[in-house]
């Protein structure tokens, strides 16, 4: 049982004026694993502080998550995170840059140097392994993050709006190579999105959270992912049941986008 | 002769670049509009012609064009100053370049300042009645002497005879000048004369005495006549000197002058006489009316007509020299910019621009003549090549307490006078350096040890002030500790502490060094510093969940995140070391660059200075290319990231 589980968990930031934001509020949950869980929210409403309380960047202020029953209290390998600008380490290739957390662990330079092979095969960049990576586009280098996180094979996969800055074109291709990616590895992951039709697309299961106090407004469970593995996305898109969910998420999020509006006035 | 290549090479490269430029714009088929950057790419043509440019101001101002072209109108130019000179003095006597005759205003001037003496003895209280009649007397008295010297009538014949000698002589100066084989030299002479004009030597560098380390044998312009053309005016100029002497020994005393100044003389002498000491203001004005009387006694004053024919023969003459200069004048006017030759006189040197500015080809020749090692500068070459036995350099790094922490004795002589050596004692040999090796080369000489402090210092301060501001940019103890002791130090102008650490240090390689340590520690820090927060925090968090431990995030995330701010910071560190140096150099200090411009300066060796000009900025240009091109191969990400 290799169980994300949240229990009661609470943060709290205090801002330079002296205000409490209360970023997430008494947040219960449990990711099983395998599962691909995508989490939506108008912006403010702890997404990202979810995520970070995750990765273990931050401590949430009580309350406690477990990854496969042991408490997070820090960064680690078995958690992997792609952010939404890949954070790709300039100075090195692209076989550098996958071949970094390997390199880190001290392993075998020729072991690594196959492995890395494989995983740029895998996310579609076989050949550009001596290329320096401000000469790709944005789409390769979500590519190479994506390969980056997953050679060191972790438990859980975080991603923070990792095809946010990328255009339409290629914004579908990354998603079909997410999906590939999370059927052939059966890894758990966690993707915060600000798009409902990505949210519904990858899927199994949905959160969508609401602000002020960041908490978890509704959970879908959803069929579109393990459709995708076979369909064509577009062909999902014109689902009628995909469009009555989407159209009744977009509601909500307007209603509440409204709401703060509402209390800001 | 190089020079006239070089300018011809110049005329012919700005022409045929100019051209290429025009044909470029009518053909260019790319029509950025203006504002677009575009339209500044390329243009290697138009680099040739602004440097073209730079040298050609350079040729003409240094007058190398003028040497280069004419190299014997210096020297002629010098002997026309000479008859310039000579002819100087007679010219002021008639309204030749002046306004009017010399003997009127001279006649204007004194009766001037009768005029005012008389007014001040009226005038005064401290005289009494009795004693202003007699100095108002004494006034009226000189003023007469003037008609005595002006009246043509009063002229004597034997002074009229003179004067028609010395115009007799100008006139066959003139007629002798214009003919071609004046001065009518005999072989023996002319032998003679080219024989000191080959010691003499030409214009510019002729002699190097490389023996004494010496470089300080430059002519300026060459005085011995070297041309038939120069001899002409030489010799037409010292016999203007012996004309223009007998004029002024000259006097124009009539015996009716001679009687009465004698007169007036020896009454103001017992009037002076007669006073006591309560009267001395009387006694001064006395003393005062014949200080002008002598004046007017030793003035060439004469006249109105008696000087004519004198006057028509030295503007004849005159004429005829300018005639004989012929394109000489012109050389003088175009050439030789910014001053003149002739205007500095008979002692014939060069000022105005060709004098701090020294020619391309004079300051090439000495920079070849200092580049030899057997000359150098101050007998130490510029940069050369020494074998040191590496023993001597082992025993340099080695500290010498190595052998002292051995146990044992050091060897000491025994009865008969002999050292037996012992382990102890070999070491120290070893430590000390004592021993012989193969030798290996190293450089020194000036530039090479302006360019290893510079290096030693810049290798200190990344050393040191790289770890160091990486530590502070990601420490909250490091940045609060150390902040305040650089932030003391750092605002202080590298200058100012160069006084201190040069008396403390001491005027060799240490002081130096340590000053520029100083320079570009707080600058690698601050760099270092800003590149370690300045990483984005979204690579650090990669790091941390790829597995990476907080000493390897330091190695292989935020180092290479912060090598371009470090990189821009050893670049300013350079030039800022650089500069700093030579000014430290000049403050003390017996080697370096710096130290070569400074003796250089005080001896006026503008060769020198403009040599040393260049060999700073050729170094620092090697510097900031050699860091450019550092900088694009380790990161090429840059600004890209």
């Amino acid at each position: 049982m290799s169980d994300l589980v949240s229990e009661n968990l609470n943060m709290i930031f205090k801002t330079p004026k002296g205000e409490t934001v209360h970023a997430l509020k008494d947040l219960n949950f449990t990711l099983k694993k395998g599962e691909l869980l995508t989490v939506l929210g108008p912006s403010g409403c702890g997404k990202t502080t979810l995520l970070n309380i995750t990765a273990g960047f931050i401590r949430p202020t009580s309350g406690v998550i477990t990854l496969n029953k042991k408490e997070i209290d820090g960064p680690g390998v078995e958690r992997g995170m792609v952010f939404q600008q890949g954070a790709l380490f300039e100075w090195l290739t692209v076989a550098e840059n996958v071949n970094f957390g390997l390199r880190m662990k001290k392993e075998d330079p020729i072991k690594t140097a196959k492995k890395v092979d494989e995983w740029l095969d895998i996310v579609g960049l076989k050949g550009f392994g001596n290329t320096p990576t401000y000469q790709l586009s944005g789409g390769m280098q979500q590519r190479v993050a994506l390969a980056r996180c997953l050679i060191n094979d972790p438990d859980l996969i975080l991603m923070d709006e990792p095809l946010g800055a990328l255009d339409a074109l290629t914004r579908e291709k990354m998603q079909s190579l997410v999906l590939k990616i999370w059927k052939e590895t059966g890894k758990t992951i966690i993707l915060i999105t600000h798009s409902v039709e990505e949210a519904l697309l990858l899927g199994e299961r949905l959160y969508v959270m609401a602000p002020r106090p960041g908490r978890i407004h509704k959970e879908y469970n959803l069929p579109f992912a393990s459709m995708g593995l076979n369909e064509d996305l577009r062909e999902i898109k014109k689902n009628k049941d995909f469009s009555a969910k989407r159209e009744e998420i977009l509601e909500m999020i307007w209603n509440m986008e409204e709401e703060i509006m509402g209390k800001d006035v | 002769m190089l020079t006239q290549i070089i300018t011809f090479l110049i005329f012919v490269a700005v022409i045929g670049c100019i051209l290429y430029g025009r044909r470029l714009i009518r053909t260019e088929k790319v029509d950025a509009v203006f504002g677009n950057p575009e339209r500044a790419l390329g243009g290697t043509h138009w680099v040739i012609v602004g440097s073209s440019f730079l040298l050609l101001i350079w040729l003409y101002y240094s007058w190398d064009i003028a040497k280069g072209f004419y190299p014997k109108s210096a020297n002629e130019l010098c002997q026309v100053a000479k008859v310039n000179d000579s002819l100087l003095g007679l010219k002021y006597q008639f309204p030749i370049e002046e306004r009017e005759f010399k003997s009127t205003s001279q006649i204007k001037k004194e009766n001037k300042n009768l005029k005012l003496i008389l007014e001040e003895i009226q005038n005064s209280q401290k005289i009494d009645n009795q004693q202003k009649i007699v100095l108002t007397g004494f006034i009226n008295k000189t003023n007469q002497l003037i008609p005595l010297l002006t009246n043509e009538d009063l002229i004597e014949n034997e002074t009229k005879q003179r004067i028609s000698d010395i115009t007799g002589k100008i006139n066959l100066l003139t007629e002798n000048f214009q003919k071609p084989d004046y001065p009518f030299e005999t072989e023996k002479e002319l032998n003679e004369r080219l024989k000191a004009v080959s010691e003499e030597g030409g214009w510019g560098i002729v002699k190097v005495q490389s023996g004494t380390g010496s470089i300080e044998n430059t002519m300026e312009v060459p005085l011995i006549p070297a041309t038939d053309r120069g001899l002409k005016f030489h010799a037409a100029a010292q016999e203007l000197n012996l004309i223009s002497d007998e004029f002024f020994k000259l006097r124009n005393h009539n015996p009716q002058f001679k009687s009465q100044i004698k007169q007036l003389k020896d009454n103001i002498k017992s009037y002076r006489k007669g006073l006591n000491d309560s009267e001395e203001v009387a006694s001064t004005y006395a003393k005062n009316i014949v200080k002008i009387a002598r004046r007017i006694e030793f003035a060439s004053i004469y006249p109105p007509n008696a000087l004519n024919k004198m006057q028509n023969a030295i503007v004849k003459f005159d004429d005829a020299q300018i005639k004989a200069q012929g394109g000489l004048r012109f050389i003088d006017i175009l050439l030789f910019p910014a001053g003149t030759i002739v205007a500095s006189g008979p002692s014939c040197s060069e000022q105005g621009s060709g004098r701090w500015l020294p020619k391309p080809s004079d300051t090439f020749n000495k920079f070849i003549l200092m580049s030899k090692p057997s000359v150098g500068y101050k007998d130490i070459p510029l940069l050369w090549i020494d074998m040191v036995d590496v023993s001597k350099m082992i025993g340099f790094i080695l500290p010498d307490w190595i052998a002292d922490i051995l146990p044992g004795d050091y060897p000491v002589h025994t009865k008969d006078g002999l050292v037996k050596e012992n382990f102890k004692g070999k070491v120290l040999k070893i430590v000390t350096g004592d021993f012989n090796l193969f030798k290996v080369p190293v450089p020194y000489g000036h530039i090479w040890d302006s360019f290893l402090r510079v290096f030693l210092g810049l290798v200190f301060g990344i050393l040191i002030g790289v770890p160091l501001g990486l530590f502070m940019g990601l420490n909250r103890f490091a940045k609060g500790f150390f902040d305040p002791l650089i932030e003391l130090y750092r605002p202080v102008p590298p200058l100012a502490w160069a006084p201190l650490i040069i008396s403390v240090l001491g005027i060799d390689n240490t002081g130096k060094v340590f000053l520029l340590f100083m320079v570009s520690l707080s600058i690698m820090i601050i760099s270092a510093r800003a590149g370690a927060s300045g990483t984005q925090l979204s690579k650090i968090h990669a790091a941390h969940s790829l597995g990476a431990s907080k000493k390897q995030i330091l190695r292989y995330v935020i180092f290479p995140n912060s090598l371009p701010e470090i990189l821009t910071g050893i670049r300013v560190a350079v030039g800022m070391c650089w500069g700093t140096l030579v000014a430290a150099e000049f403050l003390a200090g017996t080697t370096g660059i710096g130290f070569v411009e400074n003796v250089a300066k005080k001896y006026f060796q503008y060769e020198v200075i403009w040599i040393t000009i260049f060999i700073m900025g050729m170094l620092g240009l090697l510097f900031d290319i050699t860091l450019r091109k550092i900088i694009d191969k380790t990161i090429p990400w840059r600004g890209k990231g």
